[in-house]
This record gives C-alpha cells, sequence and structure tokens, in this order.
C-alpha cells in the first residue's frame, strides 16, 4: 500500500498464528456474538489507529462489555501466551493502538455508561469507553467542566486519555490528564481486578495511579475512571497578537509568565500555518506578521479584564503590530477558529501531512524554529507549527504527499530530526501525543540505557511475560529474567570508616 | 544510633550504594532527618546521609521550572524562588517541630520522597503533580533519570511519581526538577466561625464547587481553634471553618464578596490578611501547632471530603477524647488520640472508616506500635503483589529503607 510504513514490531509467533480457530473460539465463549469480531472485513477496521502510516490486521478483535469478561479475556490470553493490544477509539496519534499479526486487539468501545456523578466531591465516574467531551456534557447543566480538553475531545475516550496522559491547549493552567484524574480501576494482565485512588486524595503506597497513566496500554487494561470536575471559569477572553519576528513573540510569552501571568491557553502559530488558516476558514489573522499569538485568560470578569490590560501592556512593549482584544465570545471563538482548524487547513494544501509533538524550553523556540527551517530545506519538505506556547509543546505539521514514493519515508526522516532537536535543546520527545511506535525508536535520544532499563522493571512487576501491548515505547525487548539480574561490585568503598559487621 | 555516612556526589552514593549491595547491608535514607519517624522504623546497618548532595542546579523562571539537588534545604528553595515571585504552589510542610526536631530544616528530598503536600493540594495539585523529572540511583546501584526538564511531558512511563512518595524504597533520589509557579498576589481568608463539622464541611464543599476559585479549604472544631496562635481565630473561642482565595488584588476582593454571600446566614464572618492568614496556613499545613503534644498518636485519615465528618464521628464514639481538624474541604482529617495507645486501637480507626475509599496513615506514634500495627493502610492482596514485585524489581536485596513502608519489604 502506498504511504504505509514499514514498522519492526515483534516477530509473530508461529505457535500462535496456527492457533487462530482456537484462540477466536476460545474468545466466542467468553464474549458471545457480535462482541467477537474475526471476519476479515470487520477486521479491517481495527488495523490502525490515528496514526495511518502503520497498519497491522489483528488475528481479532473482542469487545467486552464487562469488567468479569475484560477478567476472564487477559486471564485467558495470559495462561496462553496470547498479545493484547487494548484500545479506545482509536484515535491516538502515536500508534499505542496498532495491532499485532498474532495478538488480538480488546476494545473498550462498549464500556459508555456515566457511573456517578458526585458535585459535593467534584468527582465523576465513568466507564473507560465515554468520550473526553461528554464528561463535560454531562455535567455542565450544574456549571462544571472536566479540564483536559485534547483536539479530539469528540471522539477520544477517557480511557485512551489516561493510557496517553493527553494534554491539550489548556494543560499549561489545568494540568495534564495526570493532574485530574482521581482514580481507576484496571484489570492486570493476571486477571486480578484493582482499584487505584478514588475520591480521597493521597492516600499513601506507591504511586501506581501514577504510572498507569501515560503507561499506554502497556501496564493493564482500565475499566474504570474516576476524574475530578471544576467549576467552569464565570469568563473568558482573548487577545489576538500579530509579532514582526518570532523572537518577539517568544518575548512575549517570557514575559507573560514572568510577570506572575498563567494563561488559561497561549498559542502561537508560525506564518506559514497563518496563511494556510487564514486561507482555510478567515478568522481575521494579520497577514503580514511572522507569528501570533492567542493569549485566553479565563476566571472572574473583573481579574480576566484586568489580566487583558498587564498583557496588553506587555505585548506593546514587546512589539506586538497587531492587538486585538475579543470584545465578545464571537469574537473569541474566531481567534480560535483558525488555531482549532490548523490541521484540516494544512490538508488543505497538502496531500498529506504527519504531526510532530515535541516540548522544548520556551527561550528555544526561535532557535528551534530557525534550526526547522533548514531541516525543512535538507528535506526538501514544507513545515507549518502551531505550538502550545505557554508550556513549550511543539506541534510541527510536516506536509508530504504519500502517492509520491518515497515522500512518506523522508517526512519520517524529517519528523525524527525535529524530535531529536527538541532532545538537544533540552526538551522531550511528546509532550502529550505518547511514544507509541512512532517515537520508540527515537527513546535511546532521550535516554540511556539504565534509565530505559528502569522503566523496563516496571513493565515486568505488572506483565512479565509481555503480552500486554508488546512491540511499543521500548526499542528492544528485554526478557525480564534479564532485567533482573545483578551485576554485584565488590571492591573498594569510598568510606573507610564504615564499620564492619 | 547506628553510624551515618554522608555521600558527597552522585559517584560516592552509587559506590555506596554497590557497596551495601554487595555486602547485603540495609541503609536507612535522610535527609535533614526531620521525619525519620514517619513510616515504620527502619532496621538498618548504617544511614545514609543525603544532605551532601546540595544545591540549585538550575533555574529558569520565565520556563517555570527549577532543577535542585535532593539534600537542598526547603528554606534555600523558597528563598530562591521567592526571589523571582515565585513557589513550590503545592505548599510543603515543615513537620519538623511534630517530630519534636527543629524548624525550618527539611529537605525537598524528603518532601518529594514522602509526597508531603498542604493546603493548596486541593487547587494545585500535590507534591507528585509538581516534580517534572528526578535522577536518582535504584537499590541496584544504578543511575537513572526519570521525566523530563519541562513542563509538559509524556515520554515513557512517570517513574518519577513512582519514586515520588515511595520513602526511599525504591531509589535514593540525587536531583529533581520541580515546576514553579508564581507567587499569589493578594490573598485573604474568610472565617466563619460556630458551625458544627458537617456544617463546616458542608460550607467547604459549596465553596469547593463554586466559581470563587479557592485555594484552601479547612474546618477547625472549638477545642482545635484554642491552640491556634492567630489572634483573630482564638479568641472567638468556636469552631472556625475557613476558606482562602488567592489571585490578583481585584479578583480577590470580588470573590471574597461572593463567598461572603455563601456563607450568609450560617453563621458570623471575619476576614483575614496578610499575615495573619499567612500564619493559620502554615499552622494547618504543619499540623503540630494545633493537636495536643507528642503523647498523642496523630493520625491521617484520607476520605471523600464528604465522608470526613461523619468518619470522624464514628471514631469519637469508641475515643472521645480524640481531637481533629479537617483540611482539603474535609477530606484530610489530622487525628490526634491520647493514651492509652495500641494495635486494638489502630484497628478500630482503621473500622471507622468509609468502607468504600478510606484511608488511615499512622504519622507519629512510639516505635513499638509502629511496628506493631500497619502504618499505611494495608492493600488487598492483589496490590500488596504488585507492590512487593515492584519493590524487588528496583532493589531485590532491600537494602533501601526496607520495611519503611511495609514490614518485611
Amino acid at each position: 500500500m502506498v504511504g504505509v510504513l514499514a514498522m519492526l514490531m515483534p516477530k509473530p509467533e508461529e505457535r500462535i498464528l496456527a492457533q487462530r480457530e482456537a484462540v477466536i473460539a476460545a474468545l466466542r465463549e467468553l464474549v458471545p456474538g457480535e462482541g467477537t469480531i474475526a471476519d476479515p472485513a470487520a477486521l479491517k477496521a481495527y488495523e490502525t489507529d490515528g496514526l495511518t502510516a502503520y497498519r497491522q490486521i489483528p488475528m481479532a478483535v473482542v469487545l467486552p462489555s464487562t469488567v468479569e469478561q475484560v477478567a476472564a479475556i487477559l486471564r485467558y490470553c495470559h495462561g496462553n501466551g496470547i498479545k493484547v493490544v487494548p484500545r479506545g477509539a482509536g484515535t491516538g496519534l502515536s500508534g499505542g493502538a496498532l495491532p499485532l499479526a498474532d495478538g488480538i486487539v480488546l476494545g473498550l468501545g462498549k464500556f459508555k455508561r456515566v457511573l456517578e456523578i458526585d458535585f459535593a466531591n467534584r468527582a465523576v465516574s465513568v466507564q473507560p469507553g465515554v468520550t473526553n467531551l461528554a464528561i463535560t456534557q454531562a455535567v455542565e447543566h450544574a456549571g462544571f467542566y472536566y479540564a483536559p480538553d485534547p483536539s479530539s475531545q469528540i471522539a477520544c475516550t477517557i480511557g485512551g486519555n489516561i493510557a496517553e496522559n493527553s494534554g491539550g491547549v489548556h494543560s499549561l493552567k489545568y494540568g495534564m490528564t495526570t493532574n485530574n484524574v482521581l482514580g481507576v480501576e484496571i484489570v492486570l494482565i493476571d486477571g486480578e481486578i484493582v482499584r487505584l485512588g478514588g475520591k480521597e486524595l493521597d492516600a499513601g503506597g506507591y504511586d501506581l495511579l501514577g504510572v498507569i497513566t501515560g503507561s499506554e496500554g502497556m501496564l493493564g487494561v482500565i475499566t474504570e475512571v474516576t476524574v475530578r470536575i471544576l467549576q467552569k471559569p464565570e469568563t473568558a477572553r482573548a487577545l489576538l497578537l500579530g509579532f514582526p519576528t518570532n523572537e518577539a513573540a517568544g518575548q512575549c510569552v517570557a514575559d507573560v509568565i514572568a510577570a506572575g501571568i498563567i494563561p488559561g491557553g497561549m498559542e502561537m502559530m508560525d506564518r506559514a500555518m497563518i496563511h494556510a488558516t487564514e486561507a482555510y476558514c478567515r478568522p481575521g489573522y494579520p497577514l503580514d506578521v511572522e507569528a501570533i499569538l492567542i493569549v485566553e485568560l479565563d476566571g472572574p470578569k473583573v481579574e480576566v479584564d484586568h489580566l487583558i490590560g498587564r498583557v496588553r501592556e506587555i505585548a506593546t512593549a514587546c512589539g506586538a503590530v497587531s492587538i486585538r482584544a475579543s470584545e465578545s465570545d464571537e469574537e473569541r471563538l474566531r481567534f480560535w477558529a483558525g488555531r482549532k482548524n490548523a490541521f484540516p487547513a494544512v490538508g488543505r494544501i497538502s496531500p498529506d501531512y504527519m504531526c510532530m509533538d515535541g516540548t522544548i524550553p520556551r527561550k528555544r523556540l526561535p532557535e528551534v524554529l530557525e534550526r526547522m527551517r533548514a531541516l525543512s530545506a535538507k528535506h526538501g519538505l514544507r513545515v507549518a507549527n502551531v505550538f502550545h506556547a505557554g508550556d513549550g509543546n511543539l506541534h510541527p505539521l510536516i506536509l508530504f504527499d504519500a502517492n509520491v514514493p518515497g515522500e512518506t519515508e523522508k517526512a519520517e526522516a524529517f519528523g525524527a530530526d525535529i524530535l531529536r532537536l527538541c532532545v538537544e535543546v533540552g526538551g522531550v520527545l511528546t509532550g502529550e501525543h505518547g511514544v507509541g511506535v512512532e517515537k520508540r525508536d527515537l527513546m535511546p535520544a532521550m535516554f540511556g540505557e539504565a534509565d530505559i532499563a528502569q522503566q523496563q522493571r516496571l513493565k515486568c512487576a505488572f506483565d512479565p511475560d509481555g503480552r500486554l501491548n508488546p512491540g511499543k515505547v521500548f526499542p528492544t525487548l528485554h526478557r525480564c529474567a534479564e532485567l533482573g539480574k545483578m551485576h554485584v561490585h565488590r571492591g573498594q568503598i569510598p568510606f573507610p570508616d564504615i564499620p564492619r559487621f | 544510633m547506628v553510624k551515618a555516612v554522608k555521600p558527597k556526589d552522585e559517584k560516592d552514593l552509587v559506590q555506596l550504594i554497590r557497596w551495601a549491595l554487595a555486602e547485603e547491608k540495609p541503609l536507612e535514607l535522610m535527609g535533614a532527618g526531620t521525619k525519620r519517624s514517619l513510616g515504620r522504623p527502619v532496621d538498618a546497618a548504617l544511614a545514609l546521609d543525603l544532605t551532601g548532595l546540595s544545591g540549585i542546579v538550575d533555574y529558569q523562571p520565565e520556563e517555570l521550572v527549577i532543577t535542585v539537588r535532593a539534600g537542598t534545604s526547603i528554606a534555600l528553595l523558597d528563598a530562591t524562588l521567592r526571589q523571582r515571585g515565585q513557589c513550590l504552589a503545592f505548599e510543603p510542610a515543615d513537620l519538623g517541630p511534630l517530630y519534636g526536631g527543629p524548624a525550618g530544616s527539611g529537605t525537598i528530598g524528603g518532601i518529594v520522597g514522602c509526597n508531603l503536600s498542604g493546603p493548596r493540594r486541593i487547587k494545585a495539585g500535590a507534591a507528585r503533580d509538581h516534580v517534572l523529572g528526578l535522577s536518582g540511583v535504584s537499590g541496584l546501584g544504578e543511575s537513572f533519570k526519570a521525566g523530563g526538564k519541562v513542563v509538559k511531558n509524556v515520554t515513557g512511563y512517570d517513574l518519577a511519581k513512582l519514586v515520588t512518595g515511595s520513602y526511599g524504597t525504591l531509589a535514593a533520589i540525587t536531583e529533581i526538577t520541580l515546576k514553579a509557579l508564581p507567587l499569589p498576589e493578594k490573598t485573604r481568608t474568610l472565617l466563619v466561625f460556630g458551625l458544627s463539622d458537617a456544617d463546616g464541611v458542608k460550607l467547604l464543599c459549596d465553596a469547593a464547587g463554586s466559581p470563587a476559585e479557592v485555594s484552601g479549604l479547612a474546618h477547625l472544631p472549638s477545642d482545635v481553634v484554642r491552640r491556634s496562635r492567630v489572634d483573630y481565630v482564638k479568641r472567638a473561642g468556636a469552631a472556625a471553618t475557613a476558606i482562602r482565595i488567592e489571585g490578583p488584588a481585584p479578583s480577590v476582593v470580588v470573590r471574597l464578596e461572593a463567598l461572603k454571600a455563601l456563607a450568609r446566614g450560617r453563621g458570623p464572618v471575619e476576614e483575614l490578611h496578610g499575615s495573619n492568614s499567612a500564619a493559620l496556613w502554615s499552622e494547618i499545613r504543619d499540623i503540630a501547632p494545633l493537636l495536643p503534644d507528642r503523647s498523642s498518636d496523630l493520625w491521617r485519615l484520607s476520605v471523600a471530603p464528604t465522608e470526613g465528618p461523619g468518619t470522624f464521628a464514628r471514631l469519637c464514639q469508641s475515643m472521645p477524647l480524640a481531637q481533629a481538624f479537617y483540611d482539603w474541604s474535609g477530606g484530610l482529617i489530622w487525628l490526634a488520640v491520647p493514651p492509652p495507645s495500641g494495635p486494638a486501637r489502630a484497628e478500630a480507626i482503621r473500622a471507622a472508616l468509609p468502607r468504600v475509599g478510606g484511608h488511615a496513615t499512622l504519622i507519629r506514634a512510639s516505635d513499638d506500635l509502629r511496628r506493631q500495627v500497619a502504618v499505611f493502610q494495608p492493600e488487598v492482596p492483589a496490590l500488596a503483589a504488585l507492590t512487593a514485585r515492584i519493590k524487588r524489581a528496583y532493589d531485590p536485596k532491600s537494602i533501601l529503607n526496607p520495611g519503611r513502608m511495609v514490614a518485611g519489604l
């Protein structure tokens, strides 16, 4: 298939492939009827997730509807050495739900119920297949909302959000998923059902809720989620600021933060992106600038008006050539329209694009954009940038045409160069999309061998046989027994006065 | 008292841990030692003093990021941040005096190791939410780093969270990168007097669910109020329900009025400004000033906020002399239980917890009692087995704080 990349996944086990019929029969026993999918045409719907450059038809898909079924499936797979790839809505951008030829996909799409809304404790419990936006919709009649808002929030599920530790445009002020989740119920690979956290805070014991969040479906299968809800801010207003240089825009971001202001959202777009979005949906962006910033302040009206004034002063001092403050909610949403349509806008000017996701120290932004221009020339591909400027999370969109032989590979190589650059300037490989398969082989750019081994030891404690979502996050699979070996160093010690026992 | 060694740098520390591993000599990890009596007593061959690893490594105020060595004192860290108008938003407590030690000597490594957070926890999150990354040496004698040095990162497993709150049982932390946030421009505290525990916590939960963006929610029953050193609180002589708001000046004024409207008809009100407000919240944060002396056992109960008053009421039936106050909107109960102490008491306290979602931690008691009873809430078997597998993965010979969290681990 044109434009599909080969990704080296763990070699399918002949032993398992040969048992396909028996596996399907066993799954049908556990989840009868339409809940077990084995028909090749139907399986095709599950061959990829939001990272469509990689595809693989799984052996079977199973869609349980109770936690007992999830436990039974995992117990069976654990006992028979079958690999399991958990999946929410399949919107992930790093290939975390990419199937395996000798594995099953465990879809949580039937877990769609809101279980409990507890306004007094500001907590909502839902099943993992409930979408991010549906949580807000369930509580907004009382003025509440769920803060993390990844751009796929209409479709993405809360279970997937936890697996990936999703962010969004408001994460500088309100945090990522990990800062907003109170508890989960998970099923371990051996079928044990355990609860971590709940409506009570910081209970003690190891922070397993903290490590499950962002573990990309490799430590357990989430079957219930409790999140914190917040009262919706009374007002929100935005400033649309245009700057003659990226440096000036970057300085404005730094000065806002240095003034002690944490905006609800602070987004930057570069020249290429401004022009693409203006052509697509006419949000009214200034076209004669190098960069625009959208700074949104939210909270009580008097606070928002006060801070709009202060940010306006800072922007002026930083040389903004265009300053507009929203006077109505319609105007505020118009400022955002371009930013929210950045992806389709790029889709209009290029047959395909690849969205990258690194984080950098904000002050290195001008340098990173400059070097990205050089990389663009080197790889012969265009790039447009949106940037969660408040928290340094950069989303370069690489423009390419998958129908041109070799361009997909070029785009991938360009993306890898960008992420290595992020790490080089003190940043990280992924700010909110996850490692998955996409950034798996770049992990050594950020972590040394010992660092990766420490992460794999956690994996071994949860899943010693490596049956849950193998082939993701780690560039090399180590057998757990190998990691467990100790290197005992005997010899001179630096404290001669230590008592000998 | 066991002998202490003090490595001067990370290289020293790695060698020392490798030696301990080879010789199977258990180590008791400590910073300034202010919280040595928190957790189960450790039977160590040697104490490992980590205050030699001290100092600010890098501070970038405009990036909201600071990197420090683990043995750095909170006092130095606070002063450094304050100079640039920033702070650690999770309000780390100073537990020195709670255990009879000096004030102001704790280290950031100790705070992160125990995941201790103050009243602002309900708005800003816990210590664990502010640790962006860390470096350490595991019980295998391996140096490693986890997380990153930027505010937004999901690369690999979040091992920084695993180490935070692990009480030194998985790794000796050497360096920590923290999120720094702006100091609030202005602070006000609204006091409402004379409410019962149930009515006080009801008001706190109403305030938490209002748009006022509160940053502190505590209820002090009348027997606790007597101990406050804040005049306005002490002289009221009645229970005090305290609600804190912080932010830009014009906003604080408006939100305070909204909260007064919320409290109308519930009881007499008072406002605390500046230093009085700060003094009250540091008493609540540091616990010791508000509760009886060290002859009482001290427990920390964590429940859903609305379950707080009922939990304490159940406890009072079997131990009428117990005293307590509530932080975190009612979800955190600091409970002082006077003698006689003993394992039966511990069982009674855990039996009074809500059936779902309650945890009790024994914060201060004699060494004997902390050996006899589970200091941390016992985990269900599947979870306890997982905890044991994680401990063995990072510290197979149990040389780092053995038994600090769970007996035999």
